[in-house]
C-alpha cells in the first residue's frame, strides 16, 4: 500500500504549489507549471551537472527511467486535472470575471476548487480524519468498535482494495499475454465469460459453505479461460490476429450476456423485468476479511496471489521462459525448438482465466448478481492498468491500487465538492497518455533519455 | 572536392566509437576504410553523412568547415551514401526510386520573368533521361523503367549509386557494398567505382575484406577500436593489413588436417521446399554428409540456401523428399525433435533467429535446453544451474561480456556468435548445420569460429556449412556443393578454381563429369561422390 500512496499523496502537494502560480500570470498556460514543479523538486541549476552536486538520487531522477517517468506522469496528470477542474467550475469562472476588482478571490477559489477535489478523493480512498474524530467521540472504545466506528476509519482503504481487485486481475490478464507478445484487448469478453459461469454456479447449484465459493471461483476462471482459449486457438491455427478476434469477441459476449438476461428460461431473474440474474447464494459470497462493516474480501487476496503467481510463472518456470521467449523474439524461440503456437494458446487461456477471476471477484465479492452492464469498463481499464504497470506483476498491482483509489475516492469527491466523477477518467487518461509517450515527459522535465533511444512501453499490432 | 575529417570523436555513453579520427580524401580517390566489426567504420560514415553528430572534431569540404545536422545537409553538400541495406521502394521503378524526395515536376511560368512554380505534376521523362544518361556514362546498364524488386541485388545497388549521383554527389560512401554480391557482380562494381573515380568522384569504401580493399583502393585507412591505427597503400601485404586490423598477427587460412570421413551421418534425398505462395525454393536436392567431414554449400544468396537450412531444421515444411540422421527418419520432425536427435544449428541471421537480444547471456545459453535437467526439474527453472553453466561456457568460448546477466543484444556480433556456438556445441550433437557462420564478424572472430568448426569435424561431427563467402567455403569445406536456383549445380573438391565455382554459382551447367571431386586424403577415394546423385539430377 505505502508504495502506491506515495505518488498519490505527494502529487497534490508538489504539483499544486506549482499549479497555483501560472493562473496568476497567464490563465490557461499549462506549460510553465511543470517547470515550476521541477524547480521545486530539484532546483534548475543542477541540470547540467549530473551527479556532481546533489549526488546519485538526482542523477537517478534525471536519467528518467520508466519508474520516474510514471511518477512524473502522475504528477502532470494531477496538475492537468486540477487546472481542468478549476477552470470548468462555474463559481470559479464567475470569480475570474471579477478578476480585476478582486483578483485574490479568483485565485483562491481556483486553488480551493482544485485542491478540494483531491482532498475529498484522498479522504474517500485512503484516510478520512473525520472518521477518527467520530471514533473518539464515542462513549467507550469497545462500543465504538462494535458499532463500526473503527471500521469506518479503514473503510476508504477497504474500498480502494475492493475497487482494485478486479482491476488488478483484469490488468494481469492483459499483462501476461503482453509478456508473450500478444495484445489482449479481450479482458471484457473474458470477464463476461467468467462472470456468467460463476453467477450460474452461484445461484443455480446448492453446495456446502466452503466448497461453493471455491467452485464459483473456479467457474469464473474456467469461463474466462474458455474465452481466452478461443482467441489463442484461432491465432495458432488460422493466424487470426488476436487484437481483431478479442475486439469482436467483446461484442459477441456483450450481446450474448444481454440475450441471456432477457429471458426467464435462460438467466433472467424470475419475476423481474430487469436484465439481471438472481442473486447468488450466501454460501458463494467471497468471505469478508475484516468483519461485516468492511467490504474487503478474499478476492483481494486472490488478486495478490495471482500477481505473485504470474511473477513466479514468468521468472521461475520453463513455461514462463517460453512465454518470455516468444514475447521477445518468436523466430529465435521457434528455432530453439519452442512451440510458439502452443504457447499462444496456453497464455491466452491463462489470461482469460485471470479476467474471468476478475468477473468472479465482482460477482462474488460485491455485486452478487450479474446484470447487463456488470462488465463496466474493466476491459479498457485492464489495458491501462497493464500499460501503467509496464506489464509486470508488481507494477500491475500498484497501478490497480492507484486506479482503485481513484475509483473509490470519486463518489465522495462528487458528493462533497460537486466535481463530476468523470474527472477520474480524465486523470486516468492523462496518466496513461504520458506513460505511453515517455518522450513527452522527458521533454517537459528536461530528463535525459536512455541514450536518445525511444523506449516504447506499448507495443501494439505485432504481426 | 576535397574531404577532410579532423579529430572526429563520437561517444555513446561510456563507449568511444570514434576517437579523434583524422581522414582526408582527395578528389577522385578511392579511400578504403578497413576494420573489424565494431571498429567504428559505420559510426564514422554516419557522422560524415549527417546521421550522427560528432561530439568533437570537424568535417571540412575544400578546407571549409561544415556541419551536417541531417543527411539532407550532407546530400546538399555533395555527399552520397549507399547503405548496406538498400533504401529503395521495392514496388517503384528505378526512375521513381531515383527521383524520390527530389521529384522533378513540370514548372509553371508566371507573368514575372524568372519566377517558376511547381505544378505538382511529376515530370517522369526528365528523371528517366537522367538515369539513362548516368547509366551510359558510368556503364551501369540500368533500365529506368524496371521495377526495383525484380532486379538482382547487384543492379539494385547500382540504383542506389545512381540515386547518389543524381543528387550530384562528389563523395560517394559505400558501406560494405560487396557483402551481397557474387564475385562477378563485385567485379562489375569495381569497374563502376573505377569509372566514378576517373570522373573525379571520391569514393569512401568500407569493408573488412582485405582482398577487395587491396583490389580497389588508392589508400587504405585501418580503424581499430574507434581509432585510426594506420594508413597504408593498397600494395601493403594482406598479413600486414590484417595485423593492423586485429592488433596482432592472424592466421588467414585455417590450418586443418585432411578430413577422415566416416560413415554417412546425414542423408538428404530429393528434398523439395516451397514458400507460403508455393514458389519452389529447393528443388529436389540430394546430398549426404559423413562423419568427420565438412560439406560446404556455396552459392549467391537467395538461391534457396536459407530455405534449405530452414527445412532441414523443421522450420519450414518439406514438400517432398527425405531427411535422415544416422538412419533415423526426420523429414517431418519438429525443430525440438531434431535438436534432441542431435542437430546443432547456427542460423544465418543470428539476431533474428539465433538469440533473444533482450535476454541475458545465461538465458540465451540454454535457449534450447532450458527445460532439460539440470536446468529444470518439472516446470521449475534452476536459475543457479543456468548461471553456472553460462559462466563455464563464457570462459570456454571466450565470450567477452561483463557478466552472464548482460543482455546478449549488447554484445558485439562476434561475441553473439560465440554465444550461439557455445550453446549449440555444448549440447549432445552429431550434426552441425551452420549458415553464414561468420557473416559480419571481424577477422579475430572468424578465425575463432572457423577453428571451432574444424574441431567439431575432427571430433567426428558431420558438418554442413552454407556460406556466400567463397573464402570461407575454401577455408573450411572438404567438399563443395554449389547451389543455384534451388538445385545443386555441381559438387567439387576444394581445389576447384574460383572461376569454375563462379560459373556454377551463376547457373552454368555442369558439362564435364565432376572428376575432381574426390577429397584429397579420403580413405575411400571417390566414394562419397559416387554415392551422391549426379548434380542436376533434379532437373
Amino acid at each position: 500500500m505505502s508504495e502506491h500512496e506515495t505518488p498519490g499523496r505527494s502529487g497534490p502537494d508538489d504539483s499544486f504549489d506549482a499549479a497555483g502560480q501560472p493562473p496568476a500570470e497567464e490563465p490557461g498556460a499549462i506549460e510553465p507549471s511543470p517547470d515550476d514543479a521541477l524547480a521545486l523538486e530539484k532546483g534548475p541549476q543542477d541540470r547540467d551537472e549530473l551527479g556532481v552536486g546533489r549526488g546519485r538520487f538526482l542523477t537517478f531522477i534525471l536519467q528518467g527511467n520508466p519508474l520516474i517517468v510514471t511518477v512524473l506522469s502522475l504528477l502532470v496528470a494531477l496538475v492537468v486535472g486540477g487546472l481542468l477542474n478549476a477552470f470548468t467550475n462555474t463559481t470559479v469562472l464567475h470569480a475570474w470575471g471579477n478578476f480585476f476588482s478582486a483578483p485574490g478571490s479568483a485565485l483562491s477559489l481556483a486553488w480551493d476548487t482544485a485542491i478540494g477535489a483531491y482532498v475529498e478523493m484522498f479522504e474517500g480512498s485512503i484516510f478520512n480524519p473525520h472518521t477518527v474524530a467520530a471514533l473518539f467521540q464515542q462513549a467507550s472504545f469497545s462500543a465504538a468498535i462494535h458499532d463500526g466506528y473503527l471500521s469506518a476509519v479503514f473503510n476508504p482503504l477497504s474500498e480502494t482494495c475492493v475497487q482494485a481487485t478486479p482491476l488488478i486481475l483484469a490488468g494481469l490478464a492483459v499483462a501476461l499475454p503482453y509478456r508473450a507478445g500478444l495484445f489482449n484487448i479481450g479482458a471484457q469478453s473474458q470477464f463476461i465469460g467468467g462472470a456468467l459461469l460463476c453467477t450460474y454456479l452461484g445461484y443455480g447449484v446448492n453446495l456446502p459453505v466452503v466448497l461453493h465459493v471455491i467452485v464459483c471461483v473456479l467457474g469464473g476462471f474456467v469461463g474466462g479461460a474458455a474465452m481466452g482459449w478461443i482467441v489463442g486457438e484461432l491465432k495458432a491455427r488460422t493466424g487470426a490476429h488476436e487484437v481483431i478476434v478479442t475486439i469482436m469477441l467483446n461484442y459477441v459476449m456483450q450481446y450474448l450476456l444481454a440475450y441471456l438476461l432477457s429471458y426467464h428460461y435462460l438467466m433472467q431473474q424470475p419475476g423481474s423485468s430487469n436484465q439481471i440474474t438472481s442473486t447468488i447464494e450466501g454460501n458463494a459470497h467471497l468471505p469478508l476479511l475484516f468483519g461485516s462493516h468492511l467490504r474487503i474480501n478474499v478476492g483481494f487476496l486472490i488478486a495478490l496471489a495471482c500477481a505473485l503467481g504470474m511473477w513466479w510463472l514468468l521468472s521461475r518456470t520453463t513455461t514462463g521462459f517460453e512465454f518470455r521467449s516468444i514475447g521477445k523474439n518468436p523466430s529465435a524461440a521457434r528455432v530453439a525448438g519452442i512451440n510458439v503456437e502452443r504457447n499462444w494458446v496456453l497464455v491466452m487461456l491463462l489470461a482469460g482465466g485471470l479476467a474471468g477471476l476478475a468477473g468472479s471477484a465482482v460477482i462474488q465479492g460485491t455485486d452478487f448478481s450479474l446484470n447487463f452492464q456488470s462488465y463496466g469498463t474493466y476491459g479498457i481499464d485492464a489495458i491501462t492498468v497493464a500499460l501503467l504497470g509496464a506489464g509486470r506483476p508488481l507494477g500491475v498491482v500498484l497501478a490497480g491500487l492507484l486506479f482503485g483509489a481513484l475509483h473509490a475516492g470519486a463518489p465522495l469527491m462528487q458528493s462533497v465538492t460537486g466535481t463530476p466523477v468523470d474527472m477520474v477518467q480524465v486523470l486516468e487518461a492523462v496518466v496513461v497518455l504520458f506513460v505511453a509517450a515517455p518522450p513527452l515527459i522527458r521533454t517537459i522535465f528536461r530528463l535525459r533519455g536512455a541514450g536518445g533511444v525511444l523506449v516504447v512501453l506499448s507495443k501494439g499490432w505485432n504481426a | 572536392m576535397e574531404l577532410e575529417l579532423k579529430g572526429i570523436t563520437k561517444r555513446f555513453g561510456p563507449l568511444v566509437a570514434n576517437d579523434r579520427i583524422d581522414l582526408s580524401v582527395a578528389p577522385g580517390q578511392v579511400h578504403a576504410l578497413l576494420g573489424e566489426n565494431g571498429a567504428g567504420k559505420t559510426t564514422l560514415v554516419n557522422v560524415l553523412y549527417g546521421l550522427l553528430q560528432p561530439d568533437e572534431g570537424q568535417i571540412r569540404l575544400d578546407a571549409k568547415p561544415v556541419k551536417f545536422g541531417s543527411p539532407r545537409d550532407a546530400i546538399a553538400a555533395g555527399i552520397g551514401m549507399v547503405h548496406q541495406h538498400f533504401m529503395l521502394v521495392p514496388v517503384f521503378t528505378v526512375a521513381e526510386n531515383v527521383t524520390l524526395g527530389i521529384e522533378e515536376t513540370y514548372q509553371l511560368h508566371t507573368v514575372r520573368m524568372g519566377q517558376r512554380i511547381s505544378s505538382g505534376v511529376l515530370d517522369r521523362r526528365k528523371t528517366r533521361r537522367d538515369v539513362r544518361e548516368l547509366s551510359r556514362r558510368y556503364g551501369l546498364e540500368i533500365d529506368p523503367d524496371a521495377i526495383v524488386e525484380n532486379l538482382p541485388v547487384g543492379i539494385q545497388q547500382r540504383v542506389e549509386i545512381v540515386k547518389a549521383l543524381v543528387r550530384e554527389a562528389s563523395v560517394l560512401i559505400l558501406d560494405e557494398p560487396t557483402a551481397v554480391l557474387t564475385p562477378a557482380e563485385t567485379d562489375d562494381l569495381f569497374r563502376i567505382i573505377k569509372k566514378l573515380s576517373d570522373g573525379g568522384t571520391s569514393v569512401v569504401f568500407i569493408s573488412h575484406k582485405l582482398r577487395e580493399v587491396q583490389a580497389i583502393a588508392d589508400t587504405v585507412t585501418v580503424l581499430r577500436r574507434g581509432a585510426v591505427v594506420g594508413e597504408r597503400p593498397p600494395s601493403a601485404s594482406a598479413d600486414e593489413l590484417a595485423a593492423l586490423m586485429v592488433g596482432r598477427s592472424v592466421q588467414l587460412r585455417v590450418s586443418k588436417a585432411p578430413a577422415k570421413p566416416g560413415g554417412v551421418v546425414f542423408d538428404v534425398s530429393d528434398l523439395t521446399v516451397t514458400d507460403e505462395t508455393g514458389r519452389i525454393w529447393v528443388n529436389g536436392i540430394s546430398f549426404e554428409v559423413r562423419a568427420g567431414e565438412i560439406l560446404g554449400v556455396a552459392g549467391v544468396q537467395g538461391n534457396g540456401q536459407t530455405e534449405l537450412c530452414e527445412a532441414l531444421m523443421g522450420l519450414r515444411p518439406t514438400v517432398s523428399g527425405q531427411v535422415t540422421l544416422n538412419g533415423r527418419e526426420l523429414t517431418h520432425a519438429t525443430p525440438r525433435q531434431r535438436l534432441r536427435a542431435g542437430f546443432a544449428y547456427v542460423p544465418e541471421d543470428r539476431q533474428e533467429d539465433g538469440l533473444i537480444g533482450d535476454f541475458s547471456v545465461a538465458d540465451n545459453m540454454v535457449l534450447d535446453v532450458f527445460d532439460q535437467p539440470p536446468f529444470a526439474s518439472g516446470i521449475n527453472l534452476n536459475l543457479a544451474a543456468i548461471a553456472s553453466h553460462a559462466a563455464e561456457r563464457v570462459t570456454e568460448f571466450d565470450v567477452r561480456t561483463t557478466s552472464v546477466d548482460t543482455p546478449v543484444g549488447t554484445l558485439s556480433g562476434g561475441n553473439q556468435q560465440k554465444v550461439i556456438l557455445a550453446r549449440e556445441l555444448g549440447r549432445e550433437h552429431k550434426l552441425l548445420i551452420a549458415s553464414q557462420p561468420t557473416r559480419g564478424l571481424d577477422v579475430g572472430s572468424i578465425e575463432f569460429v572457423h577453428r571451432r568448426i574444424v574441431e567439431q569435424r575432427d571430433q567426428g561431427d558431420a558438418v554442413l556449412i552454407v556460406s556466400a563467402e567463397l573464402d570461407e567455403i575454401y577455408a573450411l569445406a572438404d567438399r563443395i556443393a554449389v547451389m543455384y536456383e534451388g538445385q545443386i549445380t555441381g559438387l567439387r573438391s576444394p581445389d576447384v578454381p574460383v572461376e569454375e565455382l563462379g560459373r556454377l554459382m551463376a547457373g552454368g551447367s555442369d558439362d564435364e563429369f565432376p572428376a575432381a571431386t574426390a577429397t584429397p586424403g579420403t580413405p575411400e577415394p571417390g566414394d562419397p561422390e559416387t554415392s551422391t546423385p549426379a548434380p542436376g539430377a533434379g532437373q
